[in-house]
This record gives structure tokens, sequence and C-alpha cells, in this order.
């Protein structure tokens, strides 16, 4: 390859180089755009390279792995994104500034740090001077702006290298034009570029230089050696402004007359408004603006939410049924039930251990309640708010406006949580259809009770698994899952594969709101569902029953893999009492591969797995591997009559895990520190979906209806010991670790609690029999009133 | 609709608005200042979580008519001011400590947490012992993204340098 880039030359052969690893590719082509200062760009088509034998999934008996052992959603994922790759760009700032719009959202997860990261060590600058922004809606990107599976960095791992690769390229050819040396003399170096004579210049300064007058291609190398960030434990980008309130949501936008509006909303699900009997006298309220009918309820927009709030309590509305009114958890339940698909029958002869796992609805809710600002004039829209599927978001506003999509602008606000809830942009469609009924701009929010109750669940599931014996073998596993539909009808983020899902008849589609989306449920649950254990033929499969809408879901953090792994783990460690075997000697002997062993060996080692536990306490260890990360959980249990019995105010204490210790093999941890932050989350997650949290749905609606109803974990439910042990890096690409963390940990809790108790569950949460212990709010009015007599509690 | 003054992040401060509105609202809402959050509106959540003359309140729960002249409210964004020992980062201890430990996520809770710890901590001050994992208990806010025990490691942290 010439050291010295041809412009004109046609894109040229790429060299790999073979390592044990596999194949590494190291050269590539990069674009200059045409331009005043310089962007860059890359178009390339990549795949991870499969391990060599030595480092694969072992598969001993033939026929035991799943779809997703040799290709699961990242790659899916990644693939997705490659025919619009080349409409990204980082740009350099004559000031040195290297821009990038990411076309994910950040919720938490820390993406606008690790994604300044990479960028940072290929294009050799300071992380202060890689600006990480989130882009707007962006249609031409059609499948490359979706947030979910954690594949962010994976999808776009060799496509940012490649881009910075080719900044920094094209940087120090202009270095060497300017300075009149040989390219390959020219080094760069935070920030800078430095010739062989002494020479200086910084990335700013060359910025036009650099530039292309037309779009041409470059041969770029990826750098082989680690850099200054990726690796390191950054803080995040955003602590600073975070602490002192300076990190904007999309409720502290200041959006001129963008005024506070909220939703009366029906006593069950999917109601809708028939009439309303005292319009005038409510739209005359304090504070109020506007009162009106939307199509999932009364808007009202004033002054104050608190003003809202006050016109929404005294609404008189006549309401519509909704899609479930009749049903309950035990209802749905049967359902659910109903559309398990059949096993084949068990050999004669063997011994057959069989375990049925009902695991419940969940509240998708974050903290901060789904919401967006926006403002319909004429025929233009404008919308700002936590997307994580912003163009079909875009694409599905000009469609209920009927007006051209070019008229519509979706901007990302970094979001407040989003566990999969922001898939869909439910608050973004409300308040566009507010705006447009007022023509007036609206800052509209949910209640956290509309929060709880209408907004999207993660769907129940019910896992019926067998398990076969012979001798000191299991000779067979089965899974046949059922679940309460999924709606997946955001598609891989835009409309076209979005109303497929749906099977939308306004696009052409049957009308079918059932069919379409089981084949995407049945598609995403094979591209993420695996046993990892050589038990021998291997089956796992899914149904599902109800149209799409028939509940408000979503996919929610691990999306079916909290609960097929509570099941699963639960049984397989019921399955290692059969052997006589401990969870963690079990798990071992039946592992899969070295990699699985060396992450269930680091936990059991830092757990202390296998002392003395008093009566009354127990240890547990649960396994799990999903988006090519491989996570171990060791937790321990004081279910003692002390724990179980403390009296905390509205709260729900019972047993408590005081210790969790996770290991975590991610492939390659960009930020380990933001991985251990991820898997934390994903480990309180965990604890409250197998030991308090779920919703009791009662004649078409959930109970709960605030953080003291649904029993998300609190301060008194976190183990005193967390501990989170990232292995050592062994592949190239990028890892996420926003979602698998819980898995592990569910099973965890549940096997602590099985053992501590020493009665193996099968309804999950284990304390869903339990009396509420909360008092249930109204139906209607729909939101609780704001106490007034908060002073009395200041301390 | 009436006059309703107090001071604000040590500023004095008036609106114009009808006596029921809740404090919350009247900072967001009127006055524009977005640090304090919203998660429930019902004294659950915390993420409101402001001080009044130095005591831990939950601003979504009072009454702005509630609220006298003297009052001194502060907010997120005006505890740096009132820190005796500033950090390296010019911050009060606790929100030192928050960046020491890297404990945000999403950030939404965390002004309520920092809100609430700085208040626990000097309570838990004046009766002169450690803060203690029962104490940590004691902190209701909620953190959807998992932060607790960042947080609990933070607030020890910053007991030690308040």
């Amino acid at each position: 390859m010439s050291p010295n880039p041809s412009p004109d030359s046609a894109a040229l052969a790429e060299s790999t180089v073979e390592t044990p690893k596999g194949t590494s590719r190291r050269q590539f082509v990069g674009y200059v755009l045409a331009g005043t200062t310089l962007a860059v760009t890359a178009d390339v088509a990549w795949e991870t390279a499969a391990p060599s034998t030595a480092n694969a999934a072992v598969s001993p008996i033939p026929g035991s792995t799943t779809f997703s052992d040799h290709y699961d959603f990242l790659d899916l994922y990644r693939d997705s994104c490659v025919p619009t790759n080349h409409h990204l760009k980082i740009e350099m700032t004559p000031d040195g500034k290297a821009l990038f719009a990411i076309p994910r959202q950040e919720a938490g997860q820390g993406i606008t740090t690790s994604f300044a990261q990479v960028i940072a060590d290929e294009l050799d600058m300071p992380l202060e001077n890689v600006v990480c922004t989130l882009a707007d809606g962006r249609p031409e990107l059609v499948w490359n702006q979706l947030t979910g599976g954690s594949t962010s960095h994976f999808s776009l791992w060799i496509p940012m290298k490649v881009m910075a690769a080719t900044a920094r390229t094209a940087l120090a050819s202009a270095a060497a034009e300017k300075w009149n040396v040989p390219v390959s003399l020219v080094t760069t170096r935070d920030g800078a570029c430095f010739g062989p004579n002494g020479e200086m210049a910084t990335y700013g300064s060359l910025s036009e230089l650099a530039a292309a007058k037309a779009t041409k291609p470059l041969d770029v190398k990826l750098k082989t050696k680690p850099g200054k960030y990726v690796g390191q434990s950054i803080g995040r980008v955003d602590a600073i402004d975070i602490v002192q309130g300076r990190k904007h949501f999309a409720m502290d936008l200041q959006i001129p007359n963008a005024m506070p509006t909220m939703v009366c909303r029906p006593p069950t699900l999917n109601g809708t408004v028939q009439s309303i009997e005292n319009l005038d006298q409510v739209k005359a309220m304090p504070g109020v603006t506007d009162v009106g009918a939307i199509s999932r309820g009364v808007a009202v927009r004033a002054r104050t939410f608190g003003q809202c709030i006050d016109a929404i309590r005294a609404l008189r509305v006549t309401w519509g049924a909704g899609t479930a009114d009749q049903e309950n958890n035990d209802s749905l339940t049967e359902k659910v039930k109903s559309v398990l698909l059949p096993m084949a029958p068990a050999l004669p002869g063997q011994e057959v251990l069989e375990e049925t796992y009902v695991v419940h609805y969940r509240s998708g809710s974050p903290l901060e309640t789904n919401c967006a600002v926006a403002n319909v004039e004429g025929d233009k829209a404008e919308v700002w708010g936590g997307h994580n599927m912003p163009i079909v978001t875009l694409q599905r506003i000009a469609l209920l406006l009927d007006i051209p999509e070019d008229n519509v602008i979706v901007h990302c606000t970094t979001a407040g949580g989003s566990f999969g809830r922001h898939l869909f942009s439910d608050a973004s469609y409300e308040a566009v259809e507010a705006s447009k009924l007022f023509g007036k701009p609206v800052r509209l929010m949910y209640h956290r009770t509309d929060d709880v109750r209408h907004g999207r669940m993660h769907p129940m599931m019910v896992n019926h698994i067998r398990a076969t014996k012979a001798g000191n073998s299991v000779t067979g596993f089965t899974m046949s899952s059922s679940g309460s539909a999924c709606d997946w009808t955001h598609g891989l983020g835009e409309i076209i594969s979005g109303s497929a899902t749906a099977q939308d008849p306004r696009l052409g589609f049957s009308g079918n709101k059932e069919m379409g989306n089981l084949s995407i449920s049945m598609g995403f649950y094979q591209l993420v569902t695996t046993v990892p254990y050589n038990f021998g033929p291997t089956n796992v499969y899914l149904n599902e029953v109800f149209a799409y809408d028939y509940l408000p879901t979503s996919a929610v953090r691990n999306v079916y893999s909290p609960d097929t792994a509570v099941s699963r783990e639960l049984f397989v460690s019921k399955l290692a009492d059969s052997f006589g075997m401990d969870d963690y000697e079990f798990r071992r002997a039946f592992a899969r591969d070295d990699k699985m062993i060396a992450v269930l060996d680091k936990v059991a080692e830092a757990g202390n797995w296998g002392r003395t536990m008093p009566a009354g306490t127990a240890q547990a260890l649960a396994y799990h591997e999903e988006y090519q990360c491989k996570i171990a959980c060791l937790m321990e249990i004081d279910a003692r009559p002390a724990m179980v019995n403390r009296k905390i105010r509205e709260a729900y204490t019972g047993p408590r895990i005081t210790k969790a210790i996770m290991g975590v093999d991610i492939g390659k941890a960009i930020n380990p520190r933001n991985v251990q932050a991820n898997l934390m989350g994903g480990c309180m997650d965990g604890i409250a979906q197998a030991l308090t949290a779920s919703c009791h749905i009662e004649d078409g609606l959930p109970l709960e209806g605030s953080w003291d109803n649904y029993r998300y974990t609190r301060q008194w439910n976190v183990p005193y010991v967390f501990e989170c042990h990232v292995m050592p890096d062994n592949r190239e690409i990028g890892g996420g670790a926003g979602e698998t963390g819980v898995a592990a940990s569910e099973g965890a809790a549940a096997i602590a609690w099985a053992r501590a108790k020493n009665q193996w569950p099968t309804e999950i949460p284990v304390n869903f029999r339990d009396p509420l212990g909360y008092v249930v709010k109204s139906r209607i009015p729909p939101i609780p009133q704001s106490p007034i007599n908060g002073r009395r509690f200041a301390r | 609709m009436a006059k309703h003054s107090f001071v604000l992040n040590g500023k004095k401060v008036s609106v114009n608005i009808e006596n029921n509105v809740r404090m919350l609202w009247v900072l967001r809402d009127v006055l524009n200042v977005r640090g304090p959050k919203y998660g429930c509106g019902i004294r659950v959540c915390q993420a409101c979580t402001s001080h009044l003359n130095g005591k831990h309140f939950n601003p979504c729960s009072v009454p702005v008519s509630d609220i006298k002249a003297t009052d001194r409210i502060t907010t997120i964004e005006g505890l740096a001011k009132t820190a005796k020992k500033k950090g390296p980062n010019g911050l009060h201890p606790v929100q030192e400590a928050w960046i020491k430990y890297d404990v945000a996520q999403c950030g939404y809770c965390q002004a309520g947490q920092i809100m609430a710890a700085t208040a626990l901590i000097n309570r838990v001050k004046k009766t002169g012992r450690k803060i203690s994992e029962a104490d940590l208990d004691t902190l209701r806010n909620v953190c959807r993204c998992g932060t607790y025990p960042r947080v609990r490691e933070a607030v020890k942290y910053a007991a030690t340098k308040m």
C-alpha cells in the first residue's frame, strides 16, 4: 500500500491480517467529503470475524446450539446499518473540535462519553475536544438510528474508527503538504500534527487545507496500539453538569410559549373519550389555556403543571370501553398459558424434570415520565423528546398530520432513563395532537400515575421447561415460552418495517394485528435466546397471544431474557440439586466454553463461594450470556425475621440481597467503570424483578400508581456490598452492557430466595401473591392531587 | 392570584400566582429554575428534593402560600454557593463526591439525591454519629438506573469532607 494516498485511485484492495483470534482488518478506505472544512465518512461493509475454533463456543453435541449462538441481534443490527453508514460524518471545526452527531439515544448508558473515547483515540485528540451530540431524526439513515439491544458501539465500531482514521490521515496529509515533507514523517498527537523539523500545526488550523473540493476516497490504516482513552474508566462527560442541575432533559428546554400540558386518561387501558360534560367550566379554571379531546384522552394546557392536574381532576368525561376491561393477572396468565407450544414427548426410560414458570407484567417506566415538546404550525411540526426511534417517529408524525416528512423535525434530547420505554414516542404523538388541536406549542408530560398505569409494560411470560437426564448427563433441554404480545411495531426504526410489523392497512398491509408482530417476536427471541450449557439437544421457542396493542407493552430492558433467564436459572439450580452439586460446581461442569468458566470462577472466588451461611441466609450463583457478553452473578440473601420484618413507611422490605458480585466478559470494555455502572443498574433491576416488583392488573388497569406502589428497588433493598469484575479484553469490537446485567441478576436473586426459604418459586416476582400493602389510587379522577402538607416534613 | 416573595438561591424573587400552586411548579414553570425534577408530584420519589432554610423539603407538596418572604429556598443550582469548604471543582463536598465516584447515569434523579444526601449528612452530623447503613436506608430517592450502591459510597465519603 502506497504511503502517499492517491486521491484519484479507485478503492484499493484491503489487506487482511490473520491472527489466532481470526482475521483482523486494519486497512480500509475512508472518504473526505466535499466542503470548506474537513468532514469525513466511511462506507464499509464489515463483519466480526468468527472466532477460531480455539475460542469458539463449544458445541459438543450436534444440534444443541441455538440460532443466536451463530447470528444474534448484534450481528443483525450491525448489518442493518451498513447501507447507510456513509451518511454519518465527523467534522473538524477551525477551532479544533471534532463533532459527531450520534444516531443513537443517550439515556444514561453513557454513549456520549464512550463514543468520544473511541473517536479521541483513533483521531489522536484530547477527549475534551471531541463533542458528541444526539442527531435529530434523519430518515435517510433508514435502520441506522435505533437504540436498543446493547448495539450502539457494536453496530458502528469499524465505521467510527474508519471515519476518525480518515480525519487523522487527511489532517496529516494536509500538514505534509503545508510543510513539504513526506506524510510518513508527520505524526499526530493531542489534536495536532508534528513535522520532522519541529513543525507543529493544530487540527483546527489544518481543517480548511484538509478539506476536499469533491468527495474523494482515502486509504487509511487503523491504529494498532491502545490509545489514551479506550479501556480507561473515564468519568462521564456530563457529570459536572448533572451535579449542578445543568443537564437538560426534554421538560427543561425553554421553547417559547410551550406551556405545560397533561392528559386526562381513561379508567381502563386504551379507553376512549366519548364526551366531556364540563368542558367550559374546566377551560375557565385558573391558569388553563386550552382543553380538548385527543386520541388517548382529554388534553389540558395551563400555565403550570399543577394547574393541569387541578383541571384533569375536575374533568367529567364519559369514557368508551378499553381493550382489556375484563382482564386481571389470572385471566391474562390463563390466556398466555393457552398458547404455549407443545413439546415433543420424552423418550421412554428417561428421567424427566419439568417446571412451568410464570413471570408477571412489570412497569417499563423510567424516572423521567413520558414527555415531549411539540410545536405544530400550519403544515410544519417540530418535536423535542427522548427518542430511541426518531425516524419512525418523524414518519408517523408526518402521516398523522398528513404533511411531508421534510416538514417534520424530531430533536433527540438526552433522556432520564429509557429501559425500552422510548422505543415508542407516545408522548411525542400526543404532544403533536395537542399542539395541532390547540394551535399552540405544548410541553406535554405524563403524570407518574399515568406513566405506571398507561405507560408500556414489560409483557408477562410463561416458560415451560423440561430437561431429561440419563446417568451423569443431561440428555436434552427444551424451553417453550409464551408471552403476552410484545409490541414491536416500531420495526427497525423506520416506517416500512414498522408498518409491516403492525400490518398497517394505511400502508397497504393486511390489518392483522397479531401475525406481523408475532413474526418479529419469534424472530427476535431466536436472535437473543440461548441455553449456555452442554445439555444435549436444546430447543427454545416462543409463541405470543393478543394483538400488539391489546395492552400497552414494549421491549423493556433485556426484553425476553429476564423472564427466560430467571426461569432457566431456577431450573438449572434444581437440576444441580438433582446431581448433588451446588450452583457453581454444576454450572462449571456443564459450561460450554473457557470464557464462561473463567467468569464463573471469578465471581466464585471474589464472592467466597461455599462459605458457611447462617440459617435463614443463603448464597446463590447464576449465569447468562447474550449480546456477546458473558455474565455470572453471585448473591447472598438475608431472609431472617429481623431483616424481613423491618418496618419502613410505605415500603416493601422483605428478604434483602446483602451481597452481589458480578463478573462480566464483555469482549472489549471501552470504559470499564461505565460497564460496571450498567451492570450495577442491571443488578438493581434484576433484584426488583425477582423479588419485589410487578403490575397487579385488575379490571383492565394496573393498580400501581407510584414508586411506593410499584416496588422497584429502593435503598432498603440494596446490597451492602456490590462488586463488578470486568474480565480482560479478548476481542477487537467494543461491547455493550446496557441490558445483559438484568438476566443473570434476576436468576441469582430468585435462586438465593429459593435457597434461603427452602422452596422453589414458580411465580415471579416471589412476592406477587402478597397483600398489596398500599392504598390503590382512584381511577376517576385518574391522577392523585399533590399533597399540601409538605412543609411539615422539612428535615 | 397573589404576589408571593421568597429568597431563592440567595436572591429575592417574587411571583404572581394562585395560592395553591405547589412550589415545584413555581420554580420550574414560572421561574424557569429546572434543576429540581418532576418524578411523581406526590412526595414519594424525592426527585424534586431541595432545601428550605437548609432542610430537606419536597416542593411538589408545598403550596406557594406556605412560603414566607423570609424563607430561603436552595435548589441544586444554588448548592455550591452554600458550601463552607469547596472541593477541587469549586463545588459542595457532596457534589464533589458525586463526581469522584461517577455516581450519575442518566442524571435525572441526581439533583434530588444530592440535596437529600446533603440534608442527611447535616442531620447525622448534629448527632455526632458517623453515617451508618441504616442512615443510608432512609434515603427514599428513587433511581431507576440503579446507582444506589454508588450513592451510598459517595454519601459516606462526602460526610468525611463536611
